[in-house]
């Protein structure tokens, strides 16, 4: 048998693939529901941000909004948009995209959809730090909340949390469940650290730590939010690139390693992006429980993707999160943190949730 | 059942062997999995590494694909040191399948051969008609292509391994180890795709798989490698291999080996204790 036959015997029974797009020479896999939806999720989180740059003691209509978002509103309006309320709702996607994509990250590579950056001990870790340094005073925390500011430093406890429970968890590679036991255990080690510094503190240090204990997007500026938005900025650019050599580790290391992939070094700097992508999201916001956790898991089903996919995970986390803080100041009677929110919704998410996994 | 080599290569045409292990030591710790150990595979025949649970077939298998690095010794791939080839390089070689691989919950048949193509794929080019062509090839060739848009989890065990061994194939080598291809699959799943790695086999392919059915082994193949306790204790031909007494000694098992009814290889009848009627047929057993 020949080439030539091969093709034309396969042309009769050709299966029905998934197509491919081409642009010049950059190829894809075509796959329009995820795609679909994905616009539509970021067209929502567009919507949610404008509204929430809306609503307020001074409301501003919609087209306004946009029209001074893009740059061509009128003086009385820049003013109140762009320095009191931008940073708050920029905020809120920037949090928001970061949680959902290190989620989606954490998630694919325990291939557990339990394994979200709060319970692998990042936002714990990273509270915790901002409380010691808030709560204790003097000396040397009072240098490094002055050299490095309090964002800085409550990344790097998310980071340096986020590793030490990498590599507790490391035994001849990276067994999900372990990952998740540890980081469970971690979680547990830093929120007594955190308790126990809120005990000894003196009581307005405990009232300046709330922000660190719930999450919230209250008097944001654009000094915390512009580090987020950067990191973040940074850290997709990163994702994406490497997030190609990834695909291949949802189906664990061996078949990965089958298939050309070093998937320790892809695996270790994904987990390092989603580590401080988690870092980023806590110096802006505080630890916002949650959505992390859900925002992948309805990436997943409203894309009928397998694994959790990173775009519409991001775009999810930004439209829950800018939701929520919609919710909390405009809809509830009494404004309330958003991290109160969003544990609300996220709650009885993963209960239901769990609830299915059992049943199966 | 006429199969084309996936790649359209011919193998095997020099007749020299593409991979070898030489003087191989693993190390778990401090106990010794493999040592010192020499293999050659013959090219375009079914290699089959038979022996005790825990003697390191499957460390072998391990090994020859570059999971793991030997802490002595070396294994070759086309002439080369496995170990200073890039990992994408050797994936385009030699496809290799896991014990028990498990894909994620939903996923299709198709995305899941499709994944196959990943070595010959980039960042900028994810997908090309010549993949979209091998990959129609590699699900045709296993049967599976009526399969192709349903969930991986929903087919059966010999169905799913088709599935699995259609994805190693979509990366268009001609060399393939498989690790326990009929693990977990009852007798005639387990013929099934055996029988088509004997396709495989026929179009062109060197097959080196780790196997716990002795019987099975003899059938489908035409190299054996019988270990024990990380060394190789004989390897050949099952006619020249397969003997009662190699089974004493790698197994530690009383058994008789027979002319096969249905065919011409040995076939093992293992001697337990429970209803076997030694002294009415072979008194020279008892």
């Amino acid at each position: 048998m020949n080439g030539a036959d091969v093709k034309t015997q396969q042309t009769d029974a050709r299966p029905s693939l998934t197509p491919g797009v081409r642009l010049g020479s950059v190829s894809f896999v075509w796959r329009p529901w995820l795609a679909c939806v994905t616009l539509l999720l970021a067209a929502g989180a567009f919507l949610l941000f404008c509204l929430s740059i809306g609503v307020g003691d001074f409301p501003i209509a919609l087209p306004r909004v946009v029209a001074t978002v893009f740059g061509g509103g009128e003086q009385v309006d820049e003013f109140v948009i762009m320095d009191l309320r931008m940073p708050r709702a920029l905020a809120g996607i920037v949090v928001g995209t970061a949680l959902g994509v290190s989620g989606a990250i954490t998630q694919s590579i325990a291939r557990n959809p339990l394994a979200s950056p709060d319970v692998l001990g990042i936002t714990s870790g990273a509270s915790a730090v901002a409380v010691f340094l808030v709560t204790v005073s003097g000396g040397t925390a009072a240098a490094i909340t002055d050299s490095v500011g309090l964002s800085a430093a409550a990344l790097a406890g998310g980071l340096g949390t986020g590793l030490l429970v990498y590599f507790l968890a490391w035994r001849r590679g990276i067994d999900g469940f372990r990952l998740i036991l540890i980081g469970i255990s971690v979680t547990a080690m830093m929120q007594a650290v955190t308790t126990w510094l809120l005990v000894t503190a003196d009581i307005r240090d405990v009232a300046r730590a709330q922000t660190w204990l719930v999450g919230s997007l209250d008097n944001r500026t654009w000094g915390e939010v512009s580090l987020a938005l950067w990191c973040t900025l940074v850290l997709l650019a990163v994702v994406s690139c490497v997030a190609f050599q990834f695909k291949p580790l949802h189906f664990g290391d061996d078949v990965a390693a089958g298939l050309g992939v070093r998937y320790a070094t892809v695996r270790a700097v994904l987990l390092l992006c989603a580590v401080l992508l988690a870092g980023a999201a806590v110096s802006a916001a505080g630890p916002v429980p949650f959505v992390a956790l859900v925002a992948p898991q309805v990436a997943m089903r409203l894309g009928r993707h397998p694994t959790p996919p990173m775009v519409a995970s991001g775009m999810v986390g930004a439209l829950l999160l800018t939701g929520s803080d919609l919710v909390a100041r405009a809809v509830l009677p009494v404004s309330l943190p958003v991290g109160v929110v969003t544990a609300a919704i996220g709650g009885p998410f993963l209960v239901c949730l769990l609830v299915r996994a059992n049943r199966r | 059942m006429v199969v084309q080599s996936i790649t359209g290569v011919k193998p095997g045409v020099d007749g020299a062997s593409r991979l070898a292990a030489r003087g191989v030591t693993v190390e778990y710790g401090a106990r010794t999995v493999l040592d010192e150990l020499d293999v050659t595979v013959p090219p375009g025949v079914v290699t089959t590494i038979i022996g005790p649970n825990g003697c390191g077939k499957s460390t072998l298998l391990r090994t020859l694909s570059r999971l793991l690095k030997p802490a002595g010794g070396r294994v070759v791939l086309d002439g080369e040191d496995i170990a200073t080839l890039r990992t994408r390089d050797v994936a385009k070689k030699l496809g290799l399948l896991p014990q028990a691989p498990v894909a994620p919950e939903g996923l299709t048949v198709s995305d899941l051969v499709t994944r196959g193509r990943h070595p010959h794929q980039s960042w900028l080019r994810q997908w090309s008609s010549d993949d979209a062509d091998v990959v129609a090839r590699a699900l045709a060739m296993t049967g599976v292509s009526d399969l192709a848009d349903r969930p991986v989890d929903s087919l059966s065990g010999g169905q799913r391994q088709r599935v699995w061994i259609s994805m190693t194939l979509a990366q268009g080598t001609d060399l393939l180890l498989l690790d326990e291809p009929t693990t977990y699959l009852d007798l005639a799943h387990a013929i099934d795709v055996l029988d088509l790695v004997d396709d495989l086999h026929e179009s062109g392919c060197t097959v080196v798989m780790v196997l716990h059915d002795l019987n099975l082994a003899t059938r489908y193949s035409d190299n054996l490698v019988v270990m024990r306790d990380g060394a190789i204790l004989a390897q050949g031909h099952p006619r020249d291999v397969i003997t009662a007494e190699l089974l004493h000694e790698a197994f530690g098992l009383r058994a008789k080996v027979i002319d096969d009814p249905v065919g011409d290889r040995p076939l093992i009848v293992p001697i337990g204790r429970a209803h076997v009627e030694l002294g009415r047929f072979e008194p020279e057993l008892q």
